[in-house]
């Protein structure tokens, strides 16, 4: 099942674009796994994925911390904390 | 009434003072953040998340109209590469008392720092970085969880 991925700041630059679909394998149980999964693409995925601590998600746009459940997502946003201040 | 705007076009304070004039109400409190130019910054450009960063500050209108029962709150949030003295955020709110407008105006400019997904690189002569969040930003957020 194809998923929309969107990256944004230095994740979207590392990866370098904002936004690809893919159709990742079945079984991917959690956000983290499809991070997993997502990070064997290229060098550039792998860099941006490499710490996972300065990552955050939303999954179909709703925020969820990375070890919740994947479910069968529309779109799915990689990105590091936000910087309002 | 509710009204969020995130646009790439200048904030026009007059256009969105007017909005909360209208309101007809006894008072209004306004927040303008202003982009600085401290240690030599040149640009600030603002990325955000299209959909959800209006969702965001949507839901935080929502829950100080509900909170302070407000007759008006408004958020402006611009985005893209500005520079020193723009404007990058409008908060106002108007209530039938000050101390309604007055304190949400403050919880909403300091939830939206750390609640709202945008992110901010800035530039310094010919280099530019990705701001770091701040723990001073969380701080001033959790305050009104315990209130």
């Amino acid at each position: 099942m194809a998923i929309d991925l969107l990256y944004f700041s230095w994740v979207r630059e590392a990866i370098g674009t904002g936004a690809e679909t893919l159709d990742p394998p079945e079984g991917l149980a959690s956000v983290s796994d499809l991070v997993d999964w997502l990070a064997t693409r290229s060098d550039g995925h792998a860099r941006a994925f490499e710490d996972r601590a300065r990552l955050r998600a939303a999954v179909d746009q709703v925020f969820v911390p990375l070890d919740s459940p994947l479910g069968r997502p529309r779109e799915v946003a990689i990105f590091p904390p936000v910087t309002g201040g | 009434m509710i009204r969020v705007s995130v646009q790439n076009e200048p904030i026009d304070v007059a256009a969105e003072f007017a909005v909360l004039a209208n309101g007809g109400v006894g008072g209004i409190a306004t927040f303008t953040g202003v982009v600085r130019a401290d240690d030599g910054v040149s640009a600030l450009e603002l990325e955000h998340y299209p959909g959800a960063t209006e969702a965001a500050l949507r839901a935080l209108a929502e829950e100080a109209v509900e909170r302070w029962s407000l007759e008006v709150a408004a958020i402006t949030l611009r985005v893209g590469v500005m520079h020193p003295g723009d404007l990058v955020v409008f908060v106002g709110t108007a209530a039938v008392h000050r101390a309604a407008a007055l304190e949400s105006c403050a919880y909403l400019i300091d939830r939206l720092k750390t609640e709202a997904p945008f992110w901010k690189r800035e530039t310094r002569g010919d280099r530019a970085s990705w701001v770091e969040p701040r723990d001073g930003d969380l701080d001033a957020a959790a305050r009104w969880s315990k209130i």
